[in-house]
C-alpha cells in the first residue's frame, strides 16, 4: 500500500516549519515519527497534498530538569522516554507507559509530540498526560502559547492546536508521587489498549484518565472526586465511567468496555496505594 | 526528490517520489530483496532494518525520511561469507521454518542484543513483540537469540 502522491518539505527549524504551515494551510500536515499518520496516508484515510517533516528538528529532542517541571521537547521519541534516568526519577508514570507502546521498532520512531497532538483517544501517553496534569506548548505565526492538558482534547483526533501551529514542549509537573500505576487492557504483546488507565496520586490528591473509553483521552473526574471525598480504590472505581462514552468494536463491547474500566481503575488505585 | 542514503555501508543515490516506502525503495531501486513485507501495516516486523543502527519497520517510513541516513539489511549483516552470529545461531538452533518472518526476526534480535546485551527470556520475548512468526511457535526463536547473547562477545561480533 503506497500513499497518494504528496509534496516533501524538510523542516530545518521550528520557524520554517511554522512558515510552511502557513503557506500551505489546510493542505499541509506535520509528520513526525509517521508511525501513525503514514498508517492513515496508507489506508488512505488521510491524503494531505503537503507533508511537512519535522523529523530531523534535533533541538525540539530533549528532556531536561526545569525546576518545578520537566521538559520534554516534542520530537523527543518513545525509546527515549522509556529509558530517561531523569523520568525514572521524577516522572516513573510516563517513562513506564513509554516503554509500553507499540514495540521496540515504534518505540524507536513515534515521538511524544506526534502522540499527543495525533489525540487518539487509545492512545497510551494522552492519558498519562493527563493524569498528571501535563501542559503543552504550542508555537505559531504570532509566537508561543500554553495550553493545559485538560483543556488541550476537543474531539475525535481534535486537539486544540491550530493547522498553522506547532507542538514544541510538553512540561510534565515534577510531582513527588507517593504511588502511580499504569494499567494497559490488551490481548496481544504489541496491541493498543482495549481499556488503559493511567493513575497517579500526589501532595495529597490523585489524577486519574482513560484510555479508550470515549472519542477523546479522558479525565476520570468521578473517581477523581470521590479519592477526594475519602472513598476507597473499590468505591471511587464504580465511578469508573461517569462521563464516558466507550464504543464497542472488534475487541469489546460497550458493557465490556466499562467493565474493564472499573477493574482497572481499583488495580490502579489500588497500585497507587490508595487503601 | 534527489536522496542518498548509506545502505549496508554503500552509498546510494537515487530520485524518488516522496511517497516511495523505505521498503519499496530497499526492494525495488537499491535490489536487495532480504528485507520482506508481509502484512504492509507496520504489524508484522518482516520489513524489520536498522535506521543509524536502531530497529524500524521499513514499510511505515519512507524513503525521504531516511535521506542522509545509515541503513542496514538483512544482507549487509554477514561478513562476506561468514555469517553474523544472530544468523548463525538461528541456523544452529533452528529459530527458522519457511523464512519469511527471518530477516526481520534477526534484524529486530540483533537491535535487542544492542540495547540489552544480557536479556532474560522473558526481555527477548518482550523485545520481538513486535514481530510475527507463523511457523516456530517463537520458542527456536527465542532459544536462538539467546544463544547468541551467550556467545562471547555476543551480537556485534
Ligand atoms: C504498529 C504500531 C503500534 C502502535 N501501538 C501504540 C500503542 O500501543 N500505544 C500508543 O499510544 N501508540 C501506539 N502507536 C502509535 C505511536 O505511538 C505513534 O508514534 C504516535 O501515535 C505518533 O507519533 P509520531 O511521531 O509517529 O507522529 P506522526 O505520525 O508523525 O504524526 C501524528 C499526527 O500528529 C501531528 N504532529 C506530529 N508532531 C507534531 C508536532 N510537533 N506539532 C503538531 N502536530 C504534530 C501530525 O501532523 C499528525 O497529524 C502505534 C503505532 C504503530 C505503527
Ligand atoms: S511489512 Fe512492515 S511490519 Fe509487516
Ligand atoms: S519461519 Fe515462517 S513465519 Fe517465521
Amino acid at each position: 500500500m503506497i500513499p497518494a502522491s504528496f509534496d516533501y518539505q524538510r523542516a530545518g527549524s521550528a520557524e520554517e516549519a511554522i512558515a510552511l504551515l502557513t503557506e500551505h494551510g489546510d493542505e499541509a500536515k506535520l509528520l513526525a515519527g509517521g508511525h501513525s499518520l503514514l498508517p492513515l496516508m496508507k489506508l488512505r484515510l488521510a491524503s494531505p497534498s503537503v507533508l511537512i517533516d519535522v523529523g530531523r528538528l534535533d533541538d525540539l529532542r530533549y528532556i531536561r530538569d526545569a525546576g518545578d517541571h520537566i521538559a520534554i521537547g516534542a520530537l523527543t521519541r518513545h525509546r527515549e522516554l522509556e529509558t530517561s534516568a531523569l523520568l525514572a526519577e521524577a516522572a516513573p508514570l510516563l517513562s513506564h507507559a513509554a516503554g509500553h507502546v507499540g514495540d521496540p521498532q515504534v518505540r524507536h520512531r513515534g515521538t511524544i509530540g506526534g502522540s499527543l497532538a495525533h489525540a487518539d483517544p487509545a492512545s497510551d501517553l494522552p492519558a498519562v498526560v493527563l493524569a498528571m496534569g501535563g501542559t503543552i506548548v504550542v508555537q505559531g505565526p504570532s509566537g508561543q502559547r500554553e495550553i493545559a492538558i485538560a483543556d488541550f482534547y476537543i474531539g475525535f483526533l481534535e486537539s486544540a492546536l491550530a493547522p498553522d501551529e506547532l507542538m514544541t514542549e510538553i512540561r510534565i509537573p515534577k510531582l513527588n508521587a507517593e504511588g502511580w500505576s499504569f494499567q494497559k487492557f490488551n490481548r496481544r504483546a504489541q496491541d493498543w489498549a482495549i481499556v488503559g488507565v493511567a493513575a497517579v496520586r500526589a501532595n495529597g490528591s490523585t489524577g486519574v484518565a482513560l484510555v479508550n473509553m470515549g472519542s477523546t483521552p479522558l479525565l476520570a473526574t468521578g473517581v477523581v472526586d470521590a479519592v477526594k471525598s475519602g472513598a476507597t480504590a473499590e468505591q471511587a472505581a464504580e465511578r469508573a465511567t461517569e462521563n464516558t462514552e466507550a464504543q464497542s468494536d472488534i475487541n469489546a463491547s460497550v458493557a465490556y468496555r466499562e467493565h474493564l474500566a472499573r477493574v482497572l481503575v481499583r488495580r490502579a488505585l489500588e497500585e497507587s496505594g490508595l487503601a | 526528490m534527489e536522496i542518498t542514503m548509506t545502505v549496508n555501508g554503500i552509498e546510494q543515490t537515487a530520485d524518488v517520489e516522496p511517497r516511495t516506502l523505505l521498503a519499496y525503495f530497499l526492494r525495488e531501486t537499491v535490489g536487495l530483496t532480504g528485507t520482506n513485507i508481509g502484512c504492509d501495516t507496520s504489524s508484522c516486523g518482516a520489513c524489520t532494518i536498522h535506521v543509524d543502527g536502531e530497529s524500524a519497520k521499513s514499510c511505515t517510513l519512507l524513503a525521504v525520511q531516511a535521506d542522509g541516513c545509515s541503513v542496514t539489511t538483512i544482507e549487509g549483516l554477514a561478513n562476506g561469507d561468514t555469517m553474523h552470529p544472530m544468523q548463525r545461531a538461528f541456523q544452529e538452533n533452528h529459530g527458522l521454518q519457511c523464512g519469511y518472518c527471518t530477516p526481520g526476526m534477526v534484524m529486530a534480535a540483533v537491535s535487542l542484543l544492542d540495547e540489552n546485551p544480557n536479556p532474560t527470556e522473558q526481555e527477548v520475548r518482550l523485545g520481538l513483540e513486535g514481530n510475527l512468526c507463523r511457523c516456530t511457535g517463537y520458542h527456536n526463536i527465542v532459544k536462538s537469540v539467546l544463544a547468541c547473547a551467550a556467545e562471547p562477545f555476543g551480537a556485534t561480533k
